[in-house]
Order: structure tokens, then sequence, then C-alpha cells
């Protein structure tokens, strides 16, 4: 299959980690930011390949493990209400609240229905007009462009029965904060389609400032094997940079069209992030322009007071400080049938990717 | 008790009060609900065993016998529909069990409203089907329920066959070894992303086709063929990746699989990276993984060849002394990962 199996190449990935293993002398900390890359590199065995001297961490940058135990109460608030009918991307589903998950809600009856795009919501919300349809906003800039783009399409075809519940968010805060934080990363495999919309404008303070090298890496395992190897070199010269690998779909300027459209509808607001608490501008509000599809303002739910699961250490793991094998409830109260905590429930968590894929090891 | 052993089994019981859809999947949670309730209040020596047919014994004769209930949504899907997923369903059970099926019984719960000209196409297919498999539907039960009750038609088939006993230990698998060869009969995914891609919302055009078919033809020529057979499963529900993984389970040998070795046609492979699915766990109604000892393999091999459903057959991964207890999959680019069962319910209503 085109822009897949030349990518997939055994000799290529056999290459790379061959001239990764020649170029690393001294022991390097990479962090992949995104949770699409820790699933890419568990799924195709990529550890199995690298010298001792590269350590990967798993990032902050599954938007379902960062996401507080808050917004989900408060999601599953909404569902409890009559006449509401919930859309969401499949990760959320299983993902536990305080005391109950949408699936459960599901399974109590409320309606509350999977869909592949927020567009599907505008649909449903046409079809149901005496229903409010509260979409679950998640996800960096690779989801949010979709969901500005539905309230744009629902502000100009005056669809007042589609709300959006965003929690949606942005990298760069977050991948200062972890140095700030003092967690050992030596460079960051950045995420490939979030730049495909931002450029690569967004991490120059952390190479400039922090010193770390970024490189925008693709999905597939000859991307990661050669993203790590830029990162390698360019640890091993001591010359940090962003540079990137994933050509074929970002530009350095990226999408210009789709900021616009993040900026009409979204704005910045302090928000919290599991592990890191509560980062200044890291978040996206709806504008007031936009307040009547905006869930937040136009549904009044009472939300059960956030319990936290005790012993979880998806914080620690989200910070790349603890990897999912050192936590006490990984693979014993918590798995992917029974999760404690996000990140065993995402397939992009850390936790998900090491107990399918790398739990015996 | 220390009170954090009794907040676990607390919250056990408040995470575990409703059934989930993912209790139908295949996968763990399946797995889990029919080990926990069914065999611990049906208790009994054929249940225990969690074959996919229970083998009897009825006047010095051996039996197999199974059922299987089909929601599949859409009814109708390229390559068939529900009625004929219903006989292959049963027939395969029977089949991989080592049987040679005969009987069948059918039960159609339909919602009112139902379209004649829609029902009897799928008996149709039913009719055409078992006939090609050599089996006879000879009972059934017709349930009408009220609109809205449930969706569209159901139906549950049982089937019976008879076993030689020399077949019998092939559905609990008690004679494989290190060294024995792991081969499927085709591509895998099909049935699956067929279903998935004939569901309107998606609003996807595909010309994906269920695999969707009797294997009794294929399985007897195997076992006519060789002697080597040590255990045979239709990869179904949970896929290629659950049936390794459940067949590992708890077991004093390994599995590895090579990911190269398996066959998956483009379209199905290009509609799992759009949606992100593994095809390793999606379902197949026509695959059947079969162990075989190494130097029955290369027979077993030309025998399914020689069948229209097994053009594509191959030799996919080898049992080991290492690692036992788990299934690994050593993958296209030269890395090495552990293959689990499905957790969860990756996609409902799919037979």
């Amino acid at each position: 299959m085109r822009f897949i199996d030349e990518y997939r190449d055994k000799e290529l990935v056999l290459k790379l980690s061959e001239e990764i293993r020649k170029t690393s002398t001294k022991p390097v900390s990479l962090m992949e930011v995104c949770g699409g890359h820790t699933m890419s590199i568990q799924r195709f065995g990529l550890p199995s390949l690298l010298p001792v001297t590269i350590r990967l961490l798993s990032g902050p940058g599954c938007p379902v493990c960062v996401s507080s135990r808050k917004f989900l109460d408060q999601a599953i608030a909404y569902s409890r209400l009559p006449n509401v009918i919930i859309t969401t991307y499949g990760d959320l589903i299983r993902v536990p609240g305080s005391t109950s998950t949408l699936d459960r809600e599901k399974a109590n009856g409320a309606d509350i229905r999977i869909v592949y795009s927020v567009m599907d919501s505008l649909e449903i919300a046409c079809k149901n007009p005496d229903k409010k349809i509260v979409f679950l906003g998640i996800g960096f800039e690779t989801t949010s462009p979709a969901s500005a783009a539905a309230i744009l399409s629902a502000y100009k075809q005056k669809i007042s029965n589609f709300h959006l519940f965003s929690s949606h968010k942005v990298m760069p805060p977050a991948m200062a904060a972890l140095v700030d934080e003092g967690v050992k990363i030596n460079g960051y495999i950045a995420p490939g389609h979030v730049s495909a919309i931002t450029g690569v404008s967004i991490y120059k303070d952390i190479a400039e400032k922090y010193h770390l090298g970024c490189v925008i890496a693709g999905f597939e395992p000859v991307d990661l094997m050669e993203a790590i190897l830029m990162l390698v070199r360019q640890f091993e010269d001591n010359e940090p940079k962003v540079e990137i690998q994933y050509r074929r779909a970002v530009r350095p300027e990226g999408n210009i069209r789709a900021r616009e459209m993040l900026d009409e509808v979204f704005e910045f607001r302090d928000d919290w992030w599991r592990g890191l608490g509560i980062l200044p501008a890291s978040g996206m509000g709806i504008r007031e322009k936009y307040a009547a599809f905006d869930a937040e303002k136009m549904l009044t739910v009472e939300v059960e007071p956030t319990r936290e699961d005790k012993g979880c250490m998806c914080g620690e793991i989200l910070k790349g400080l603890k990897n999912p094998k050192e936590c006490k409830l990984f693979a014993k109260s918590c798995t992917p049938q029974n999760p404690a905590g996000p990140c065993m429930v995402s397939n992009e968590g850390a936790c998900h990717a090491f107990y399918r894929y790398n739990r015996n090891t | 008790m220390p009170f954090t052993v009794i907040t676990e089994i607390l919250k056990k019981m408040i995470k575990n009060d409703k059934v989930l859809l993912g209790h139908g999947s295949g996968g763990k949670l399946s797995h889990d609900l029919v080990s926990d309730l069914f065999v611990k209040y049906f208790n009994n020596n054929y249940l225990d065993k969690q074959t996919d047919a229970a083998i009897l014994e009825l006047s010095g004769n051996q039996l197999s016998f199974t059922t299987d209930s089909f929601v599949v949504d859409p009814i109708f899907f390229p390559g068939g529909n529900i009625g004929k997923l219903a006989v292959c369903g049963t027939v395969n059970d029977l089949a991989v069990s080592g049987a040679t099926p005969l009987y069948l019984s059918a039960g159609f719960i339909i919602e009112e409203g139902f379209s004649f000209e829609d029902l009897e196409t799928i008996v149709r297919s039913m009719a055409e089907e078992a006939k090609k498999a050599g089996v006879v539907i000879v009972t059934g039960d017709t349930k009408v329920v009220n609109r809205g009750k449930c969706d569209k038609i159901f139906i549950n088939t049982a089937g019976i066959g008879k076993i030689e006993t020399q077949h019998v230990h092939i559905g609990e698998g008690s004679r494989i070894k290190p060294g024995d060869k792991i081969i499927i009969n085709g591509s895998i995914g099909d049935h699956g992303m067929a279903v998935l891609a004939a569901r309107k919302e998606l609003n996807i055009q595909s010309d994906i086709q269920s695999d969707c078919a009797s294997l009794n033809g294929l399985i007897q020529n195997i076992l006519t063929a060789s002697d080597g057979i040590k255990f045979m499963r239709d990869a179904t529900r949970g896929g290629l990746a659950t049936v390794l993984a459940e067949l590992a389970d708890k077991k004093d040998f390994g599995i590895t699989l090579e990911e190269s070795s398996l066959l998956v046609r483009p379209k199905v492979r290009a509609f799992c990276e759009l949606l992100g699915f593994d095809p390793l766990y999606i379902a197949n109604e026509g695959k059947v993984v079969v162990i075989v000892d190494q130097d029955s393999a290369e027979k077993v091999i030309q025998a399914m060849i020689a069948n229209e459903f097994g053009k594509d057959a191959r030799i996919i991964g080898e049992i080991t002394d290492g690692y036992p207890g788990k299934a690994w999959i050593n993958t296209g680019i030269g890395g090495k990962r552990i293959l689990d069962m499905l957790a969860g319910e990756q996609l409902p209503r799919i037979c």
C-alpha cells in the first residue's frame, strides 16, 4: 500500500537501527510527546531494535490521559440530563470517572453515540431537533480544527441544538512544564499531525530556551527510527534544533487556514493537565461570540465531587518520571478491561500500549 | 480483611454491575463472563473444557454439539447475510472440533414489521448454504416481538455432528507441543471490515467481501490428508490474535506468530489503517487456524490449497517452548511484541 509499505520496510528499519547503534555513544532520554507515537513504537516493537543507550519516555500527548476526571464527570452528568445525546470519539467511552463511566451510563440507558467525526454530530443534531447534542471535544490541534469547523458550520446553518464541551488543549506549555519540573529529557520526538497544523514555530522556545532538540516525526516505523537517529545526532553534536522528519505532511508554516478557524472560535485559557496541574494558556475555551454552542455555558449540571484513584501513577507516567510497569496497579488491579486510570484505557495511553504489546519483556 | 482489599472488591462490584457491549465481544470480557458466571453455575465436565463444541457420548457414538446466535448489523453485507452467517458459523464450530456437521436447528426472533421479502432472502440463503455444507436444518422456532424490541432479526442456530474417536483431542488441543506449525487458510480481517464498511453511518464506499463460508469441506480434506492435526479454531470475533492468545493462556508452551507471513488484503489493510484497527483483532467468518505436527504442515497446506476456501493457505507461526503461556509476534519490520486478547469491544454486532 502506497505511503505505508515504504515506511514499514524491514531493510530500511534495520539499516536505521544499525546507524543509531553506531551514532549513539552516551545515554540519551527521548520523549515521544504524542500518544500515536507511543502506540506505533510499541506496536512495531521498536524498543527491541534500539541500543541500551536510548531510553524512550512516553509523554503527555494522549488527550484522554491528560484530561481531568472532572471533565469526564461533567460529561457523565450531561449524559444523565433528559433529551441530551452525547456524541464522542470512542476513546472516552471506557475512561473511569469518579464513580461511573460513559459505557456504564450507556448500559443504564443514556443516549451516548460514538462518532468518527464531529461532523456526524451535526447530522445527528439536524435529525433530532428536539434533543440537545453535546460533543465531547478532546485532543490537540489534530482534532480541534474539526471542532472549530463544526461550530462555524452550526453557526452558519443556525443549528442551535449542537454544543461542544471543550477539553481541547495545546501542547507546547506542557512540553515546557515538563522541563521546568525537572524531568530529564534530552530531546523530543514532536507530534506529526499537530505540527501539520501548527507548523514549526511553536517548538522554537523549546530548542532555544531549553536547549532541547525537537524532531517532528511521522507515525510509521521508518519515520520514528529516522527521527530517533536525527535526535541522537543532535544530542551527540550538542546542537539542539527543530527539524522536520515528517516532511510529506508537515510544512514549516503549518496549515494557516486551520489556524485561522481555531483562532476565530477558540481562545486560550488555563487548563488542568493530569500530572502537571494547571498550566497557563494551555486549554482552548470557546469565544463569547459562539457561546450558544458552548455546552458549559448552555447546559447547567451538578457535577459530583472528583475522586481520584489512590495509587494510580498516570500523573508520573505522563511526565515520563515513571514507566507503566513501575506502577503497583499495572496489570494487577488496572487492566484494559478494568482500568483504574486513563492511561490504561486509551489506545494511545502509555499503560495500554505497554500492557498490550510489552507486558512481559 | 484489610481495608484496601475491601475497597478493591467493592470497586469490582460497582464496576461490573451492568452487562456491557464488551461482554459480547469474544475478547477478554466475554472470556471472563463465561468463566465467572456460566461455567460457575452450569458447572459440568463438558462445559469446563470451554471448547467451541461439546463432545458427548450417546450409546457408543461420539457427538459434537454447539450453538451460536447471530445479531449482525447490517443483516445484508457484501459476501453474505445474517442467514448464511448463521449456518456457516455453527457448521464451522462443529467442524473445528473435528466433527462432521449433520443437523442444524434454527430459531428466529423477528421484529414486528420486518419485510417478508428480506425474510425470504435470508431463509433462502440459509437453505442454499446448508445444502452446500451438506447439513440439514431439522427443527426451528419463530418469535415475533414488538417493533423496537429487537433490531430487525436475530437468528440462533444449534448443530450436531458426529466425531471419530481419533479426532476427539482436537477441540482441546491436548497434543500440542513445541515445534508444531500454525497454519491459516488465507487472509485475515475480511468479514469484520466488510460488515463495518456496509454500515451506512461510516459513509465509505468499499467492495470488501466477507469471507463467510462453511469450512467443513476444507476441514474434512485436511483431516483425511494428515493425522497430525493437533488443534483447530475458527478465528471469528476477537480475530486471529485472540485465538492464539487464548490458546497459549496458562499452557506450558508459547506461540510465535510471523507478521510478515500474514495475508491482509490491500483494501482491508487500507480500511484498518484509516480507522485505526489492527487486522489481527478483526473477525473472520471463513478462516480456520490449524495447529499441526511440523512434518504434516506441507501436506495440510497442499490439502487446503486444493479447496476453494484455502487457496491462500500458509504457515504463519509455530509453537515454542520459550515464553510459556504467551503469544508473541515478530513484527514485519523485525521487532518483537506480545499478542494479547482483545480488550473491550472493538466492533459490536459483527456476527
